[in-house]
């Protein structure tokens, strides 16, 4: 029986300059973000981030360790646009961008974590993401309509980073909130042995249906390689029902970054140190 | 003579798009969209489906930003993307820019390789309009909005569908745009938009100073419906009693 606890660091460290990582949440919602700020803790750079875009994203451009970016979108909800996302754009720091329809983005990740190719979809079809991922193609279907679909590659990831709110050490893992997002998909979609799934709490096995039905209960230990304890660990993002967006916090993430000086601030304030450094002062406002 | 608001005039003209959608889910994007959604459930089109903008849908006549939803089922991202692929879905979204054909962008303003503006990127409107019914809200309607050509193709207008497949031809359907001064259609020989009606005070002159392509002009335009009583007092009593309608579009 493989215990399968972890750190963030300890995770961070399996990975290398140029891999593919996604991370699941949406948003800002119930966002992996302990493993992100332990992903800016490092010197990995070239990185190719898979995300329903939120401040994992920000802040991963505005450490400059994003190479290529795949999103259907990058927004924190209730501030509808992603500062660091936008400077990063309108300045062109990213060198590769693949901005993809939310259903195609799906879908990639499908195709990997089905291991095939790609999938065919309508969306997409039409609008100007074809035009801006020049690599993209269509398939005819086999069939008598013939119709023409898009082909969405498969999104092969060399790791997936998801924080859930209750585990087992063995990564049984559960969602309470009311929506999984595609959090299994981007697990299933990652290289075995790099599959890290944060959560608030490490339970007992048999305290998980205790906490809820069975169809909290989605992703199973053959799908995760890395369980880590992350109490407040999607901070400021919300985890419902453990807590909700911390909506200031997040509204003073959003104003740092207006300005280069506040943003140094901001970094030394909260992300100069370790994960406990940063509850601290999160706790200490 | 009714003293329905701009923001209450908009809701009933976003209502109304979804007149005769029966048992399909009505999703509206923002506060008004969103009102738009409820009131035309709580009046004239009861069979509608409405979410609480998160996960839920919910049966009783959810006020904005209230919390005390009867829940009749689950709607997660993956069930909305099931239900629009399959069809059963009328959006109503914003839009940055819209061309005649209602291409529409929510993406970027500028070029799309090192945009001026960097907006939200295309979310899910690409598979919105080549899958169901899809509408436009637009609060702030200027030649800047109502563009010749949009910076980047988010959600496809009818030249655009029109290049594609017979499938795709047979659900891309853009039923309207509302905005602040008016109603738009794209019943038309060649779906160009076209001035539906106008709301109240407003004139064509408005309309076309705010728009920088040729929209259709038909000789006679109807004057935007006014609110029912009854839609009135839901608007007001029910659906949104802290008024986000007024907040989201003051009066000229």
């Amino acid at each position: 029986m493989a215990d399968k606890r972890m750190t963030e660091d300890e995770a961070v460290a399996t990975l290398s300059d140029g891999m593919t990582i996604g991370i699941g949440g949406w948003g800002s919602r119930r966002k992996p973000m302990s493993l992100v700020r332990a992903l800016l803790r490092t010197d990995l750079k070239d990185l190719t981030i898979v995300s329903y875009g939120g401040p994992d994203v920000g802040l991963l451009c505005a450490a400059g360790k994003v190479k290529r970016l795949v999103y259907g979108f990058v927004s924190l909800d209730s501030i509808a646009l992603e500062p660091h996302f936008r400077a990063a754009r309108q300045n062109g720091t990213i060198p590769e961008v693949v901005e993809y329809d939310e259903g195609m983005l799906q879908w990639g990740l499908y195709a990997a974590s089905l291991r095939l190719p790609f999938l065919p979809t309508r969306a997409g079809l039409g609008s100007d993401v074809v035009k801006n991922d020049p690599s993209l193609r269509t398939v005819k279907s086999p069939y008598a309509d013939g119709e023409e679909l898009l082909a969405v590659p498969a999104l092969n990831l060399d790791a997936a980073f998801v924080h859930l709110n209750r585990a087992d050490e063995r990564g049984n893992a559960q969602f309470l909130g009311p929506d999984l997002y595609f959090d299994d998909l981007f697990l299933n979609a990652a290289a075995v042995g790099r599959r890290f799934l944060s959560v608030e709490k490490i339970v007992p096995t048999e305290e998980l249906l205790k906490n809820g039905s069975i169809h909290t209960m989605k992703i199973n230990r053959s799908m995760v390689d890395g369980v880590i304890e992350a109490p407040n660990g999607a901070h400021f993002t919300n985890c419902q029902p453990d807590y909700e967006r911390d909506e200031k916090f997040q509204k003073e993430y959003a104003d740092a970054a207006k300005d280069p000086e506040t943003w140094k601030a901001f970094v030394e304030t909260y992300l100069s140190g370790s994960e406990a450094d940063y509850q601290k002062a999160v706790a200490a406002r | 003579m009714s003293d329905a608001t701009l923001g209450e005039i908009c809701v009933v003209a976003v209502a109304d798009t979804f007149r005769g959608d029966g048992e399909i889910f009505a999703s509206g994007m923002g506060t008004i969209p969103m009102l738009g959604a409820r009131l035309a459930r709580a009046t004239f089109e009861p069979d509608l489906l409405v979410s609480d903008g998160e996960a839920f849908f919910v049966a009783n006549d959810l006020p904005v930003g209230g919390t005390d939803k009867q829940v009749e089922g689950w709607i997660p991202f993956r069930s909305v993307f099931d239900t629009l692929w399959g069809g059963r879905r009328h959006v109503v979204m914003g839009a940055s820019q819209i061309d005649s054909f209602g291409n529409q962008n929510i993406a970027n303003i500028g070029d799309w390789n090192k945009p001026k503006s960097q907006l939200l990127g295309v979310r899910g409107a690409p598979g919105n309009t080549v899958n169901h019914t899809t509408s436009y809200f637009i609060g702030n309607q200027t030649n800047r909005v109502f563009v010749e050509k949009v910076d980047t193709v988010s959600g496809i207008g009818y030249d655009r569908a029109a290049e594609l497949g017979e499938w795709v031809k047979a659900h891309h359907e853009l039923r309207r745009v509302v905005t602040n001064l008016a109603v738009y259609d794209f019943n038309t020989p060649d779906h160009r938009m076209r001035v539906a009606s106008l709301h109240p005070g407003v004139s064509i002159d408005d309309v076309t100073a705010a728009c920088s392509f040729e929209l259709v002009i038909p000789s006679d335009i109807p004057t935007t419906r006014l609110p029912t009583d009854e839609e009135l007092r839901v608007l007001r009593e029910v659906l949104d009693p802290k008024s986000f309608r007024d907040r989201e579009l003051p009066a000229a």
